[in-house]
Formats: C-alpha cells, sequence, structure tokens
C-alpha cells in the first residue's frame, strides 16, 4: 500500500462530512434510546421511510429532498406520537417494554421495509438536486457537495434540538423525563405527555436523516439494516442522549470507518462501528461523555 | 413426567412423522419439514435465554451461520476430492455447537453484565461483525460464497434430503428435552427469578451472571448445531443470506406467537409459522412471508403477550371462573406499573 498524504486527509475530510451525518441519523436514537430509554430498534426504517418520502417527492414533483423533508416533518411527527401511543398503553403501562418491547420494535422494522420492497421494489433509488454531482476543490482537498450539504444541514438541526432541549419548557421537561418522573408529575407535568412528545421528535428527525441519506448514496429498502448497529454504536460511544457527545463519536466513527475504507477496502468498513459498540460496552458502558 | 419417558414418547411421535413423510412418497416433504424441524430448534433455542431468562437475542443468524460455516472450513480443511464427506454430520454438528456456544460465552461475558437493551445491541451487532469477518475471509469462500456438493444418496436412508431430515428430528427432539429440562430445574427457576426481577434474585443470592452465562452458552450451542448441517441442505452458502435477520425475527417471532414461559410455546409457534411460511413462500412470494411474521410479531405481542399457550389457559381458567366462582387469574393480570427511573438502572 502506499501511502499518500492527498489520500489520508481526503478519508478524513470526507470521514468528517459522513460523520455530520451520522450524527442526523443517530440524534433521534439518542433522544429515544438514550433520554427516554426506548430501545427504538425500529429508528432506521423510520430513516429509509424518510428517504423514500424525499424520493417521492422529488421525482414526482420536482421538489427539493430536504426542503421535502421539512414538508413531511409532520407527517413524521405525528407518526412518532401514535407509535409512541401504541407503545405505551401495549408495554410500557404493563411494564413489559423489556422483552416485547424490543420485538415490537423489530417486528415494525420488519414491516415497514417488506411494506417498502413490496410496494417500490428492491431496485435502488436517488434523487437529483443542485448540490449533487460538484465537488468543491481547497487544494489537494476535495469537499464533495453532497456530502458537505448533508453534513451542515445536519449540524444545523442538531443546534435547534440542543436549543430546544435546553431553552425551552418542553426540552428541560423533556431532560428531566428522564430522570425523575415523579417529581415531574408533582410539577403538574403529564411525563406520559412529554416523553409522547420527545418521541414524536425522535422520529421527526428521522424524516431528515432520511433525506440526507438519499442525497449521500441511493438508497433500496434493506439499507437501513446496515445503520442499526451503527447508530446505537454511536449513541453509546456518545454517551446515552448527549447531543454534543453525539456528534463527536458520529464523527469518531465517521473518519474511521472512512480510513479503513480506504487504507483496507470497504468490505472491512462495517466492522468498525461494531467493533467500537462492543468495545466501548465491555470498557466504558457510559460512553465518552458519560454522566 | 419424567425426562427419559418424555424423551421416548418425543421419538415415536417423531417417528411418526417420518414414516408418515415417507408414505407420501415426494421428497419435497423432506426439504420443507426440514426448514420446520431447523426453526423448531432455533425457537427453542432462542427460548431458553429470551424466554426463561428475559435477555433478547438477535444473533440468532450469526450462531448459526457460525455452525454452517464451521461446516464449510472443516469440510475445505479435510474433505479432498478422493474421500469426499468424511466426516459424518453429526460430528460436524457437535463441532458447530462447540464452536457457537465458545462465542456465546464470550459475548455474553462483554455483555450480560449490563442491562438487557445493551446486550439485544450487541448480539445485533455480533452479527455484522461475523459477517464482516466471514466476507473477507477467502479460505471459507468470501462473498462468493462456498459451494457443499451434497451426496446423492445414503446407505440406509436412500435419499440424502431424508437422512438430514432424520438428524434434524432428532436434534428437535433433543433440544425440546433439554428445555423442558432447564425449565423445571434449579437454572430454570433461576432464571424465572431473573426474568422477573434481576435486583431482586441478586439480592436473594441467585449467582445471576453464572446463570445468565450458562443459558447464552446453551442457547448458542445448539443454534450451533442447528446451523451444521445447513451447508449440507442448501448446497451453496453465502454469507448474506446466511447472516441476515430473517432468522432472528423467525426465531424471535415463533417463541411469543407461541409463548414464552414454556418449552410448549417455541413448538407451537415453530410448527404453525413455519409450516405457513412454507405454504407463504411456494404459493406467494418470501417477501410477503416476511411480512406476515412481522405483522404476526406486532399483533401478538400488543394483543396476546403470553401468546397461544397464555390465549389456551386464559379461555381454560375462565371456564373455571364459571364452575368454582372467582378465582386467581395469575397468568393475565396485568403486571403493576412500575415507575421506571432510568437513573437508577445505569449501566455500571
Amino acid at each position: 500500500m502506499i501511502f499518500s498524504f492527498d489520500l489520508l486527509s481526503n478519508a478524513i475530510i470526507s470521514g468528517i462530512l459522513i460523520g455530520g451525518f451520522y450524527a442526523a441519523v443517530t440524534s433521534g436514537l439518542s433522544l429515544s434510546f438514550g433520554i427516554l430509554d426506548i430501545v427504538n430498534l425500529a429508528h432506521p426504517a423510520f430513516i429509509i421511510l424518510g428517504s423514500y418520502a424525499a424520493y417521492v417527492a422529488n421525482s414526482k414533483f420536482g421538489i427539493d429532498p430536504i426542503v421535502a423533508a421539512i414538508i413531511v416533518l409532520p407527517a413524521f411527527y405525528a407518526l412518532g406520537a401514535a407509535v409512541y401511543q401504541i407503545y405505551y398503553v401495549a408495554f410500557e403501562k404493563r411494564g413489559q417494554e423489556s422483552l416485547r418491547g424490543l420485538a415490537f420494535f423489530f417486528g415494525l422494522l420488519f414491516i415497514t421495509e417488506v411494506s417498502l420492497v413490496l410496494y417500490f421494489g428492491v431496485d435502488y433509488r436517488d434523487v437529483s438536486a443542485a448540490y449533487i454531482g460538484p465537488t468543491w476543490h481547497l487544494g489537494d482537498v476535495d469537499l464533495p457537495l453532497r456530502l458537505l450539504t448533508p453534513c451542515l444541514v445536519s449540524l444545523a438541526l442538531i443546534a435547534c434540538l440542543q436549543l430546544v432541549l435546553t431553552r425551552t419548557f418542553v426540552g428541560r421537561a423533556i431532560m428531566a423525563v428522564a430522570q425523575d418522573q415523579l417529581a415531574l408529575r408533582l410539577m403538574a407535568v403529564n411525563p406520559v405527555r412529554i416523553k409522547r412528545i420527545a418521541f414524536a421528535i425522535s422520529i421527526a428527525t428521522a424524516s431528515l436523516a432520511g433525506a440526507f441519506l438519499i442525497i449521500i448514496q441511493p438508497v433500496e429498502p434493506s439499507v437501513g439494516r446496515d445503520y442499526i448497529g451503527r447508530i446505537f454504536a454511536i449513541c453509546v460511544l456518545g454517551g446515552m442522549g448527549s447531543l454534543p457527545g453525539t456528534v463527536i463519536a458520529a464523527i469518531l466513527i465517521g473518519v474511521i470507518e472512512s480510513l479503513t475504507a480506504t487504507f483496507y477496502g470497504p468490505s472491512w468498513a462495517p466492522a468498525v462501528s461494531f467493533g467500537f459498540l462492543l468495545l466501548t460496552l465491555a470498557v466504558r458502558p457510559a460512553g465518552l461523555l458519560g454522566r | 413426567m419424567r425426562t427419559i419417558p418424555f424423551f421416548l414418547i418425543c421419538l415415536v411421535i417423531g417417528g411418526i412423522a417420518f414414516a408418515a413423510a415417507l408414505t407420501l412418497g415426494n421428497d419435497y416433504y423432506f426439504f420443507a419439514g426440514y426448514v420446520v424441524l431447523q426453526y423448531v430448534v432455533l425457537s427453542t433455542a432462542w427460548n431458553i435465554l429470551g424466554g426463561y431468562c428475559g435477555y433478547v437475542n438477535f444473533g440468532t443468524g450469526a450462531f448459526f451461520a457460525l455452525g454452517a460455516y464451521s461446516t464449510v472450513t472443516i469440510y475445505t480443511l479435510i474433505d479432498t476430492n478422493a474421500f469426499p464427506h468424511v466426516v459424518p454430520i453429526p460430528v460436524l454438528m457437535l463441532v458447530g455447537g462447540a464452536v457457537s456456544a465458545v462465542v456465546g460465552l464470550g459475548m455474553g461475558y462483554l455483555t450480560l453484565r449490563l442491562r438487557g437493551a445493551f446486550f439485544a445491541i450487541a448480539t445485533l451487532a455480533m452479527a455484522v461483525v461475523l459477517e464482516t469477518l466471514v466476507v473477507n475471509w477467502d479460505f471459507v469462500g468470501g462473498s462468493r460464497g462456498a459451494f457443499i456438493i451434497r451426496p446423492e444418496t445414503i446407505a440406509p436412508f436412500g435419499s440424502y434430503i431424508r437422512y438430514l431430515f432424520l438428524i434434524m428430528l432428532l436434534l428437535a427432539v433433543a433440544s425440546l428435552t433439554i428445555a423442558r429440562l432447564i425449565e423445571r430445574s434449579r437454572l430454570g427457576y433461576g432464571l424465572a427469578t431473573i426474568r422477573d426481577d434481576e435486583f431482586a434474585a441478586e439480592a436473594a443470592g441467585v449467582p445471576t451472571l453464572r446463570l445468565k452465562l450458562i443459558a447464552t452458552t446453551i442457547s448458542g450451542a445448539l443454534m450451533g448445531m442447528a446451523g451444521a448441517p445447513f451447508p449440507y441442505y442448501i448446497g451453496y452458502l453465502q454469507p448474506q443470506p446466511t447472516f441476515a435477520l430473517d432468522y432472528a425475527v423467525n426465531a424471535i417471532a415463533m417463541p411469543l406467537i407461541g409463548g414464552t414461559s414454556t418449552w410448549v410455546g417455541p413448538l407451537i409457534g415453530a410448527l404453525l409459522l413455519g409450516s405457513l411460511q412454507q405454504i407463504i413462500i411456494v404459493t406467494i412470494s418470501s417477501a410477503v412471508n416476511l411480512l406476515l411474521v412481522g405483522a404476526l410479531l406486532v399483533a401478538f405481542v400488543i394483543l396476546a403477550p403470553n401468546g397461544i399457550v397464555g390465549l389456551a389457559h386464559k379461555y381454560l381458567q375462565h371456564k373455571d371462573d364459571d364452575f368454582v366462582g372467582r378465582r386467581r387469574t395469575g397468568l393475565e393480570a396485568p403486571a403493576p406499573q412500575v415507575e421506571s427511573s432510568p437513573t437508577s438502572e445505569a449501566p455500571s
């Protein structure tokens, strides 16, 4: 293997850009799994659903994928609220979230995926937009716009989420529901309602993350499976529910995956995040920025 | 009923099933029946950890594939063109089971000290790590896959698929016996206490980590043993479908649909869902088949959390209610709502 500085710097840059996208993909999970303790295995399926929503809007009506994602955001929010309501009534209330709740989300993952296969087929789909294709060159470093745009929008999304969580009443209530439900109830806040809002927000982020995904790469229904382990790895590594931690972990995983793919071959890249996950769980389960 | 009579009765029932399939005179029934029996083993094995202990394993496909790939490894190592198929399948199964057991033990040791959710995620992760290893390992075919040419016939059984069917039948009987034995032993009671309240179990002196490790190892071993004959069944083994989540979703759906608390549940679930799937694959398509599994899984966990066995119990107990008057209905009583405070269960 010939070592070249160009290759290294480009691998690192594209890793950082991909990492920004991973952060958006994981932010929803950091809300649901990290803060609410709901092991939403179906999160990648919602992301793929978001990709297909962007695809339909783009191919039928010619809307920019990111704009399309923002348009369908309320629908995803409503979907999230509905899913949480079912989850709450069927599992959380009965105290069965550990085994049957997991199975529920696993089942949802399959139902969504297979429904998409039956409706759209297994062909890869992609979108068209002005920023897909051109690349900025800064010296030796390439900045493909199809990676840069999702990365920037995703960082903006996470900044918004962080502001909502720390500055608004609902956001603070969401942080509080993770810590002490009884205390929240004493403040005359309904914890179930707060959790529903938080879970709905987490699914709403999947709509944007799905649009980013289909901008970065063509999508077919089972692509989501690759993201299950990756986003959980990032979420755990980032310290479960800390958004800044999620961004750092996402960029770390992105860079290491990109380096692995560049220097050892893309077929080894999937093992990186999973290896990290196992390592984190074994050595430091609280994550990098754990509480 | 004692264990040995139970084992013998199961054997007799299995023998009748084998004889019935023989009289049908079409090898297709053996091919279809093999898959159903394979699911009986997988779902029973999953239930030993998932149902008895409450820890969800999404790595069924990985353990299964470990068994299958240890067969491929041995086949490539030992079998040559001069001596094809020198290693008998039961030996391959023991090796596959041992490999899966060791991996299960290691995995469990890394993650079982954490909360259940982490174990579940780690098993998902393990499937992908192992798949990546196999894809990059040329010796067992890498991403191209591996061929094992199944002999046409084998001495006393006639066609080879009958032999495979019989082996899987024996394994299914053995795993049902093991599951039933565990259920009624100290190990089973210990696992049940972990499922109900791990902290209380720990406080009462149950060696939780050791019991969980034993359960994971047995469960992994059985899954590996189910996978070992698979290359002979399929003939052409590819990493992607072998490690696929399809095995995981089936191994979870079948016990949950049947009922997780006894050995009967996974058996009922696997027989019903497995046969139904065979029919759907032939008549409609395999995508619809997965959709059905997912939909049934979700419907059952929401509407009938104790599965078919739970429904049957409920029905029988209601008849009792009419007769005796008021009686305790333990099975379907909603668990008291627990105020969960995630901070207290934070991973340590």
